[in-house]
C-alpha cells in the first residue's frame, strides 16, 4: 500500500487552488499545491477587479491587510460607436462604507499575498515546477507526476485548478472540447499616472476610491468584445477582451485593436499623460454553463477558470473560483471522514455548486454565450440605436420635439425593425428564464 | 582602524604588466593621477611588483611619474594574488600613500579587494570618473561609479581611512604623456615560494573560446539579422580591423553559431566598451542590460522601429550583412593594422 | 568536504526600471532573486556534495525577504542555510559585509565543522563591486581565486582544489591549496534542474537567524557608520537618447559613419 506524499495534492496557485489549499490547510489536512511559476500570480492576470465576499468567508477582513490597490465606489457601463459614447452606471455612498464590494487588484501582488496565507496554514507551495500528467490506477487518480526529477507524488484526491486550459481535465477526458467560442482573448495594459490625476478624472475624493469602465456597442462591429477601465492606486488598468473566434474570423491583431481603443475620443483622455509599463494577455473561459467539463471523477476535482467557471458579463470569475476551491476542499474533508474519494462521494463537490449561486448564476446565463454567437448584433444594433436616440434627443436644432420621436422610430422601423425587435425580445425572455 | 590621515601622502597608480609590457589602464591613470595630484598639491607615484619592472621605468616617466616604488622577485614572475599582494602591502604600509588607482582588469579587481581589506580602508569598483572635493579639509576623492547595471551611480568617498582605493575601467581616461624625472625607490621583500598556497599549472592566452569580452575597447557584436553562422567572419573581420573582438546576442548563441563566452546581455557577458557596434541586433531589454553603457553605441539594423537605435549614438538603416565588410574595408584602409588592444 | 557559499538577494537589475522625474529607482515590483553569479557558486558546492559528499550550507547577509533566496538555496540541494539579518548591518559597504560574512562564516564553522571550501559568485549584479568575496578571503587568511570558469580537479585528501579561471585574453589553470575561496563565472556550470525532493525539502526547512544574540558581533566593525566607504549622492545617467540616424547624402553611409567616429578613433590610438 503505496504511503501518500500528501492527503490532497492541488494543481495550480491561482484564487481557485489558493482557496482549496487555505480551506484544507486550516483543518490540519496535509496538502501541496504545484504552481508552474517562480511564485503564485506570477502568471496570472485578470481584469483586475476582485469581489470581496467570497475570500472573506475564508479570511474575515482579508482586504484590510491584503493588497489591494483601490475599493470601487463606481461602476460604469459605456456603449461606445467610432464618434460618441452612451455612459450610464452607478455610484454610492454604500460602497464606500466598510466592508467593501470589490477592489481593484494586481494578481501578481495579491496571490502571492494570498499564498503567503496558505503556507503559513502549512499548505505547502512548490514553485517552478509543472505537473506534467496524473498517474492512474485504473480508473482512479492517485497523483501527479511533474517535470522535477524523482516528480511523482501521491495523494488521495488531486484538484485540477490549472486554468482556462486545463491540461488535466483534457487527460482525464472530462473536458468538453474547447471551442474558439467558448474562450475569449483578454490584453490588458497597465498606464502609470499620478494617483491625484487618476482622482481628478474619475471623480473620487481619495486615492482609494475606484471607478470601474465596461465598455460595449457598435465600436466592436462585428467582434463580440468588451473593454475596460479599472483605477489602480496610481495606475490605470485599460484592457480588451474578445471572443477569440470572433478576432480569428475577422482577422483582427489584438495589439493594433487595443492601440486604436486607446485613441478613442472617449478613452484618450483618461489615458493623456500616461506611460504604459506593462502589456499582458490571457484567455478567459467565455462558454459558460455549457462548456464545463465534468467537475470530478475518482479521486479528482476541478475548480476555477479549469471548470470554465466564469460568469463574464458580471465580470465574476476570481470569487467563482474561490467558491469552488472552497467546495472542492470542503467535500474532501467530508470524504476523508468515510475514507471514499470515489466520483459516487466526490459528486457531492458538484451539488454544493449547484446550491450555490455560482451555478445558479451560470445556469441563468447559460444561454447567453449561444445567443451572442447567433445573434452578435444585439451589441452593436441596439446599442447604436440607443446612442443615435438619445444624441438626437438631446440635439437641440429647432426640429420639434415630437418630430424628434417620430424620426427616431422611423429609424427604429427601418434599422432594427418592429418585428426583429420583437423577436429578439422574445428569445432574450427565453434564454433567460 | 583609526588611521592618522595627515601621514598619508600621494597619488599611487598601481602598474599591471605583463610579458613586459605595461597594460594601458595603467599609463591612462598616471595620466589623470598626474592631474589629481595636482589638484591635491602631491606627488603622482607608479608602484608594482614583478619579476623585471624596474625596467618600465622609462616609460613611465615619459607620462608623468615622479617616482616609482618597486619590489622584484623571480616569485613574482606570475601574477599569484597572495604574494603579490603582500609585497603590495608591504610598499603600501611603508609610504603611505593616500589614493591608490588600480585598473578595473581581471588582475586589478582580483588584487584590490584583497589588498582593502588588509588595510582595513574603503574601496570603490570600476569608478568612470574621480574628482577632488575642494570643500573636505582633506580633500578627499570622490569616486563615481555605475550600480544596478549602469541604472544609478553613486558618488563614493571614504573620509575616514587612508589610503582611498579606486578600481577604474580601461578606457574611461586618456593616457598623454607628459614626461618628467623619475625618482626609483627599489624594495627588498622576502617570499618563500613554499609558503604561497597556489601553483599555476598553465596559462593560455588568446583561446578565443574562453574570451574575456570586457578586456576589449572595440566590440562587433551580430545577432540574429547576421543571417547564418558562416557571418561571424563578418563580425571578426571588423573587429580585427578596429583592434577589437567579436561578440553575440544571446539568440546567435541558442542557435549554436556562437560559443556562451561571446554572448553578450543579461545571461551573458556585460561590458562597457568605447564602441560597441550592434549589427542585426533588435535591441530587446536583456540584451540592452548587457551593453547600454558602452560609450558609443553602432546600431545596424534593417527595421527601423528597431528598440536599439532607441539607445544607439549612430543608427544604419540596413543590412548588416551587407554593411558590415563595407565598414571593414573603409576602416580596413584609413586605420593602423588591428590586431589586440593597443597596449603601447 | 564542507563547502560554504556566500550569496546575496538582489534586484533583478535588468528590470529595475528609472523614474526620471524623480530621479529615483523603481525598486517596486521588481523580483527579488538570487545573485545570478551565486547560483553558479551553489551549483558548484552542491556537485562536489554529489561526487565526495560532506554538506554545503549557505550564509547571506540581508533583510528578512532574503529567506526566500536562501530557501531557494536549500531547493538547489544546500543542506543548512543561514541569514544575517540585523539592524546593525544596515549601509554596510563591502568591507562592512565581509567582517558581518566572517561573524557568520564562524558561527556555521562552530556548528558545522571546518569549511574546506568557501564559494561566492564572481559580483552581484546590483552593486557590482566584486569586492565582497576577496573581502572574506582576506579576513579568514585564505588563498582566493576569482572568476572561476572550470573545476579541473579537487583532491581533499591531499589538500588541494585544481581550477581554471578566466583571464585577460584567455585562461589560466591554478593548483590551490584547501581552504580556498572561490569566485564564480556564469560559465563554471549549467544549474540542474532540481528533483522535487529538494524542492519539498526546502520548503519544510527553516532558515536560521544569525545577529547580535546569537553571534559575537563588534558594531564597530559593520553598518553605515563604521563603513570606510559611504555614498555622497547618487543619480540617475541621463537616459541614453537616440542619437543620430545616418543618412547617406553625397558619401556613402559608411563614410559618414567613418567621418563620425574619427576623432574618437584618434584618441584611443587607431589612427
Amino acid at each position: 500500500m503505496r504511503k501518500n506524499d500528501f492527503d490532497v495534492i492541488i494543481v495550480g496557485a491561482g484564487p481557485a487552488g489558493l482557496a482549496a489549499g487555505y480551506v484544507l490547510a486550516k483543518e490540519g489536512i496535509s496538502v501541496a499545491i504545484i504552481e508552474r511559476g517562480i511564485f503564485p500570480g506570477s502568471k496570472n492576470v485578470m481584469g483586475g477587479i476582485f469581489y470581496r465576499s467570497s475570500l472573506d468567508d475564508l479570511i474575515p477582513d482579508f482586504y484590510k491587510e491584503a493588497p489591494i490597490e483601490r475599493h470601487i465606489v463606481e461602476q460604469k457601463i459605456w456603449l461606445l460607436s467610432e464618434d460618441s459614447m452612451f455612459s450610464t452606471g452607478i455610484k454610492s455612498e454604500k460602497y464606500n462604507v466598510e466592508p467593501y464590494n470589490c477592489f481593484s487588484i494586481f494578481r501578481a501582488k495579491f496571490d502571492k499575498w494570498f499564498a503567503k496565507k496558505a503556507a503559513d496554514a502549512s499548505a505547502m507551495i512548490i514553485n517552478e515546477t509543472v505537473v506534467t500528467d496524473l498517474i492512474l490506477d485504473g480508473n482512479r487518480v492517485i497523483g501527479v507526476k511533474t517535470d522535477r526529477p524523482n516528480g511523482d507524488l501521491y495523494s488521495d484526491v488531486v484538484i485540477a485548478a490549472d486554468g482556462v486550459n486545463s491540461f488535466l481535465t483534457k487527460s482525464l477526458g472530462l473536458r468538453k472540447k474547447i471551442t474558439t467560442n467558448n474562450v475569449a482573448l483578454a490584453l490588458k495594459e497597465i498606464i502609470e499616472l499620478p494617483d491625484k490625476v487618476i482622482n481628478d478624472r474619475f471623480g473620487v475624493s481619495s486615492s482609494s476610491e475606484g471607478v470601474t469602465i465596461e465598455i460595449t456597442g457598435p465600436y466592436f462591429n462585428k467582434m463580440r468584445a468588451i473593454g475596460f477601465v479599472y483605477t489602480n492606486r496610481n495606475s490605470l488598468s485599460l484592457g480588451l477582451g474578445v471572443v477569440t473566434e470572433d478576432m480569428v474570423k475577422l482577422k483582427i491583431n489584438p495589439n493594433d485593436l487595443l492601440e486604436e481603443f486607446k485613441k478613442h475620443p472617449a478613452i484618450k483622455p483618461l489615458i493623456n499623460g500616461g506611460e504604459t509599463k506593462e502589456y499582458m494577455a490571457h484567455m478567459i473561459p467565455e462558454g459558460g454553463y455549457y462548456s464545463m467539463p465534468k467537475l470530478y471523477s475518482d479521486g479528482f476535482m476541478v475548480v476555477g477558470d479549469a471548470a470554465m467557471l466564469v460568469n463574464s458579463i458580471h465580470r465574476e470569475g476570481a470569487n467563482l473560483a474561490i467558491e469552488s476551491g472552497k467546495f472542492a476542499a470542503k467535500t474532501y474533508i467530508e470524504a476523508r471522514k468515510i475514507g471514499d474519494f470515489s466520483q459516487k462521494t466526490l459528486s457531492s463537490y458538484q451539488k454544493k455548486l449547484e446550491e450555490s449561486f455560482v451555478l445558479r448564476d451560470l445556469k441563468t446565463y447559460k444561454n447567453l454565450p449561444k445567443l451572442l454567437e447567433e445573434k452578435q448584433y444585439l451589441i452593436s444594433k441596439y446599442p447604436k440605436f440607443i446612442i443615435d436616440a438619445i444624441y438626437e434627443m438631446y440635439s437641440v436644432d429647432k426640429v420639434s420635439k415630437s418630430e424628434k420621436v417620430k424620426l427616431i422610430m422611423n429609424r427604429a422601423k427601418k434599422e432594427l425593425g418592429y418585428f426583429n425587435i420583437l423577436k429578439d425580445a422574445f428569445s432574450i425572455w427565453r434564454d433567460f428564464r | 582602524m583609526s588611521h592618522n590621515i595627515s601621514e598619508y601622502k600621494d597619488v599611487w597608480v598601481f602598474i599591471e604588466h605583463d610579458r613586459g609590457k605595461i597594460e594601458h589602464v595603467s599609463l591612462e591613470l598616471l595620466t589623470k593621477g598626474c592631474q589629481l595630484a595636482k589638484d591635491i598639491g602631491c606627488k603622482i607615484c607608479a608602484f608594482s611588483v614583478g619579476e623585471n619592472v624596474e625596467m618600465f621605468s622609462e616609460k613611465l616617466s615619459e607620462y608623468g611619474a615622479e617616482k616609482f616604488y618597486f619590489i622584484e622577485s623571480p616569485i613574482l614572475r606570475e601574477y599569484r594574488t597572495e604574494p603579490y599582494r603582500d609585497s603590495l602591502l608591504y610598499l603600501i604600509e611603508k609610504y603611505k600613500p593616500e589614493i591608490i588607482l588600480i585598473g578595473a582588469t581581471t588582475l586589478g579587481r582580483d588584487i584590490a579587494g584583497t589588498l582593502a581589506t588588509k588595510l582595513d580602508t574603503g574601496l570603490t569598483a570600476d569608478t568612470t570618473a574621480l574628482d577632488i572635493d575642494f570643500e573636505s579639509e582633506t580633500k578627499n576623492l570622490l569616486m563615481t561609479r555605475p550600480t544596478f547595471g549602469g541604472n544609478l551611480m553613486a558618488v563614493i568617498y571614504c573620509p575616514d581611512t587612508r589610503p582611498q582605493m579606486s578600481t577604474v575601467r580601461p578606457g574611461v581616461f586618456q593616457a598623454i604623456k607628459n614626461p618628467v624625472n623619475i625618482e626609483k625607490v627599489r624594495e627588498e621583500f622576502e617570499l618563500f615560494e613554499d609558503k604561497i598556497p597556489k601553483k599555476i599549472l598553465e596559462k593560455v592566452k588568446s583561446d578565443s573560446d574562453k574570451v574575456n569580452l570586457g578586456f576589449y575597447d572595440v566590440i562587433v557584436a551580430g545577432g540574429r539579422g547576421i543571417g547564418k553562422k558562416e557571418n561571424i567572419k563578418l563580425l571578426a573581420d571588423l573587429a580585427d580591423t578596429l583592434g577589437g573582438t567579436w561578440a553575440v546576442s544571446r539568440k546567435v548563441v541558442q542557435m549554436g553559431w556562437a560559443p556562451y563566452s561571446r554572448q553578450v546581455g543579461q545571461t551573458g557577458q556585460t561590458v562597457h566598451p568605447k564602441i560597441y557596434i550592434a549589427a542585426g541586433i533588435s535591441g530587446a531589454i536583456q540584451h540592452l542590460a548587457g551593453m547600454k553603457s558602452s560609450e558609443i553605441i553602432i546600431a545596424i539594423n534593417r527595421d527601423p522601429q528597431a528598440p536599439i537605435f532607441d539607445v544607439a549614438t549612430y543608427g544604419i538603416v540596413g543590412d548588416a550583412i551587407e554593411i558590415l565588410p563595407q565598414l571593414t574595408q573603409i576602416f580596413g584602409q584609413r586605420l593602423k593594422v588591428g590586431g589586440s588592444n593597443e597596449k603601447e | 568536504m564542507h563547502s560554504l557559499v556566500l550569496i546575496k538577494q538582489v534586484p533583478d537589475a535588468a528590470q529595475v526600471r528609472v523614474d526620471y522625474h524623480t530621479g529615483t529607482l523603481i525598486r517596486e515590483g521588481v523580483p527579488a532573486i538570487i545573485n545570478p553569479y551565486d547560483t553558479h557558486a551553489i551549483e558548484a558546492a552542491v556537485q562536489i556534495k554529489d561526487k565526495f559528499g560532506g554538506i554545503v550550507s549557505v550564509l547571506s547577509m540581508g533583510p528578512p525577504m532574503a529567506e526566500d533566496a536562501l530557501k531557494k538555496a536549500l531547493s538547489m540541494g544546500a543542506d543548512k542555510a543561514y541569514l544575517l539579518c540585523d539592524k546593525v548591518f544596515a549601509g554596510s559597504d563591502t568591507w562592512a559585509t565581509s567582517y558581518a560574512l566572517w561573524v557568520g562564516a564562524q558561527k556555521i564553522i562552530q556548528e558545522n565543522g571546518p569549511v574546506d571550501i568557501f564559494w561566492a559568485g564572481k559580483q552581484a549584479i546590483d552593486g557590482d563591486t566584486a569586492q565582497t568575496g576577496p573581502g572574506l578571503a582576506t579576513r579568514l587568511d585564505i588563498p582566493l581565486v576569482t572568476c572561476a570558469i572550470k573545476i579541473v580537479e579537487l583532491n581533499p585528501e591531499n589538500g588541494y582544489i585544481v581550477v581554471q579561471r578566466l583571464i585577460e585574453g584567455g585562461s589560466e589553470t591554478l593548483q590551490v591549496s584547501l581552504p580556498c575561496m572561490i569566485t564564480a563565472e556564469k560559465e563554471l556550470n549549467a544549474l540542474r534542474f532540481s528533483p522535487l525532493p529538494d524542492l519539498i525539502k526546502a520548503v519544510k526547512s527553516s532558515v536560521q537567524l544569525l545577529n547580535s544574540t546569537n553571534t559575537t558581533i563588534d558594531p564597530t566593525q559593520c553598518g553605515l557608520k563604521s563603513s570606510p566607504t559611504k555614498v555622497k549622492r547618487v543619480f540617475i545617467p541621463s537616459k541614453r537618447e537616440r542619437g543620430e540616424m545616418l543618412e547617406s547624402g553625397n558619401k556613402g553611409i559608411t563614410d559618414v559613419l567613418f567621418e563620425r567616429l574619427e576623432p574618437v578613433l584618434k584618441q584611443m590610438g587607431r589612427l
